[in-house]
């Protein structure tokens, strides 16, 4: 495949050059100012703590460890409990891999039947549905406190995880219905005449053809609620915590002076995961889409 | 196979009524075809025969089974649509052998029928490709071999070739027209293309706004359409409907003649007098008439006889096709065609002397629309 922008011509005068160099360098400048704070991050949490509260913010580290990284994955304390962020990341993925994958599958059924078997009223259920995506968290704390203390799911790591499929159902609805409003009917009928039945179409016609709609649903879904705190730290106690809850204990146990490597380490390590849904998944999902592509 | 029965079928959206009272039958092995203007309903006819949309009211039979309330996976038919249909990820044999996995036929007998039909339609190299990797012909093909791959009591077929180009058109027009004759399974063919309605069809409907306007062979559509519509629907290019008032002309032993007025002059069109006793009590009134352009030729060119009427009219425009030209004038307010030979035309704005086979004239009443 040519890579796009190929082939059109550009004048090549010493104005366009100056001009693309201009361009280069204010884009230089935004990567740098971007990329700053991250830089900090890794910097800080590779030098031991006595050359922190000695050196400057920016500077590289003389004395590259990793001991902060030890300290941050299992041996920190955060309250009482002193193990570490590595139990509350298993909290993080028990709770968010179900969390996404229910959502996605439950939107990616809302999105098919809501454009593929329409029946009367749909187009209400997904207004009501998009309205979903514009109630601000803190308005159902107490409603979704409520109910999971009567579902006996109070504190729990499956009361988080449900909360967050209800929450994220009109998002991962509105992103499959706006995929599979694209595709043919006609499609969906000539399965139909080949004697196929509601999910018989799904699993093996329509799935087939979305994984660009799962990538970004399950992107979008995982970034949300890995990263998410509020939901965290209403419905979990303690043992139950996700890792963004305990990233904040950990930052605020105050005992003696704060390590701001170990801090900067633990943060990161609470980052990882949604960096790597991103680079890794997203490529090989997208690589797995071209392979396979097909045009209309 | 079965024979496939419509009665009284209605099919309302809302507020607007799309087929109003369809009644049509096909026998057994027939090739039904429906044909129509764009938004004729001729496709959701099809539809409601496939199961594809619901029935308003009526009731359609495919055999002696009453289908209104039956799923389409449940009809036992097959159905290839115009945009092919093909479903992207799957490969040709997986398109194909799709339907019979779904209803779970062994995998022996799934790769007996698959090696059948690809072998029909000649797509044995093809079964590995996507529908991405197939050109526009080929896809047709696989879509064909996915409806012909099982044994349905009904095949329908939306508009399947209007997505090809001229040549390849025609070739798989004959192709199924060959596959009718040696399957000799009840087809529904859905087209707006009346030459392929005429060259496929063993009984043609002609449809209008909901309605069926004619249901009879080809021949019969061609040669005695039911009214002006139908008449000015099939046939290529469409038949020329001229407005003339009817009149008893004194000179040729009280002949019937149909004068035709407009800037150019008078032209007068003798009616054969097999006609004369029918038309009597229409002396004196506005007519229609309906005169094919293959009918109107250059004067002298047919054997003489007194069926054919000369007029001398204006050449406005001249169309060469090969083995025709068509020549465009101006005849009683319309722009009318005459289809003559190659040879036998006279320059753009010339006066051209044409001569009509009367006997071939269809008359119409212009109030009701309906063939006298």
């Amino acid at each position: 495949m040519r890579p796009r922008g190929e082939g059109i011509v550009r004048p090549r005068t010493a104005a366009s050059a100056l001009l693309r160099l201009v361009l280069f360098a204010v884009l230089g400048l935004f990567v740098l100012y971007y990329l700053l704070p991250l830089l900090v991050m890794v910097a800080t949490s590779l030098k031991p703590l006595q050359e922190i509260l000695t050196g400057s913010l920016i500077s590289l580290p003389h004395q590259v460890t990793f001991d902060a990284w030890g300290k941050a994955w299992n041996t920190a304390c955060v309250g009482v409990r002193c193990d570490g962020l590595a139990p509350y990341i298993l909290n993080s993925a028990l709770m968010a891999v179900p969390a996404v994958f229910f959502s996605t599958m439950i939107g990616a059924i809302n999105g098919y039947a809501l454009t593929k078997w329409r029946f009367p009223g749909a187009d209400t259920i997904f207004a009501l549905l998009l309205f979903g995506c514009f109630i601000p968290f803190q308005v159902i704390l107490l409603p979704m406190a409520r109910s999971l203390g009567l579902l006996g799911l109070a504190g729990t790591l499956s009361g988080l995880a449900l909360v967050h499929v209800i929450y994220g159902i009109p998002f991962t609805t509105l992103f499959f219905r706006n995929f599979f409003i694209t595709v043919p009917k006609a499609i969906v009928d000539a399965a139909k005449i080949d004697g196929a039945g509601f999910f018989r179409i799904f699993f093996r016609v329509l799935l087939p053809l979305a994984p660009s709609a799962f990538v970004v649903t399950v992107i979008w879904q995982f970034t949300q609620i890995w990263n998410d705190y509020l939901f965290g730290v209403s419905f979990t106690a303690g043992d139950s915590n996700p890792v963004t809850v305990a990233l904040n204990n950990l930052v605020a146990t105050s005992t003696g002076v704060t390590e701001y490597n170990v801090d900067m380490a633990a943060a990161i390590i609470a980052a990882l995961p949604t960096l790597f849904v991103y680079a890794v998944a997203g490529n090989y999902f997208l690589r797995g889409l071209s392979a396979g592509a097909v045009k209309g | 196979m079965a024979k496939l029965r419509l009665d009284n079928v209605h099919k309302r959206f809302g507020p607007a009524s799309v087929l109003e009272g369809i009644s049509l039958e096909a026998a057994d092995g027939e090739f039904l075809v429906l044909v129509g203007p764009s938004g004729c309903g001729k496709s959701t006819l099809l539809n409601l025969i496939g199961g594809l949309e619901t029935i308003s009211d009526g009731q359609i039979f495919i055999g002696e089974r009453l289908v209104n309330e039956v799923a389409p996976k449940d009809r036992n038919i097959a159905m290839v649509f115009q945009s092919y249909s093909l479903y992207p990820t799957k490969t040709a044999r997986q398109n194909i052998t799709f339907g019979m996995e779904s209803r779970h036929v062994p995998k022996t007998e799934q790769n007996q029928a698959l090696a059948r039909v690809s072998e029909l339609l000649h797509i044995e190299p093809l079964l590995d490709r996507k529908p991405g990797q197939l050109s526009g012909g080929q896809r047709q093909r696989v879509a064909m071999g996915r409806a012909l791959v099982r044994n349905p009591d009904l095949f329908l077929f939306d508009e399947p070739l209007s997505n090809l180009d001229a040549k390849l058109r025609v070739e798989m027009r004959t192709e199924i027209k060959k596959l009718h004759a040696r399957l000799g399974q009840t087809m529904v063919y859905v087209t707006h293309d009346q030459v392929e309605a005429m060259t496929l069809a063993s009984r043609i409907a002609v449809m209008d706004n909901g309605h069926v306007r004619q249901f009879a062979a080809p021949e019969t559509v061609y040669e005695e359409p039911a009214d002006v519509f139908v008449a000015s629907f099939m046939g290529s290019p469409p038949m020329n409907i001229l407005p003339g008032r009817l009149i008893r002309d004194s000179g040729r032993d009280g002949a019937l003649c149909l004068e035709v007025e407009d800037r150019q002059g008078t032209a007068r069109f003798f009616l054969p007098s097999r006609m004369t006793q029918a038309l009597d009590k229409h002396v004196g009134r506005k007519l229609w008439l309906g005169l094919r352009p293959e009918i109107i030729t250059k004067a002298g060119s047919q054997k003489p006889g007194p069926e054919l009427s000369a007029f001398e009219r204006r050449v406005d425009v001249v169309e060469p096709t090969g083995p025709d030209t068509m020549i465009v004038f101006e005849l009683g307010g319309i722009e009318a065609i005459a289809r003559v030979a190659p040879g036998d035309h006279d320059p753009v704005g010339s006066v051209f002397r044409f001569e009509a086979n009367m006997d071939k004239a269809k008359l119409f009443d212009p109030e009701t629309g309906k063939r006298l």
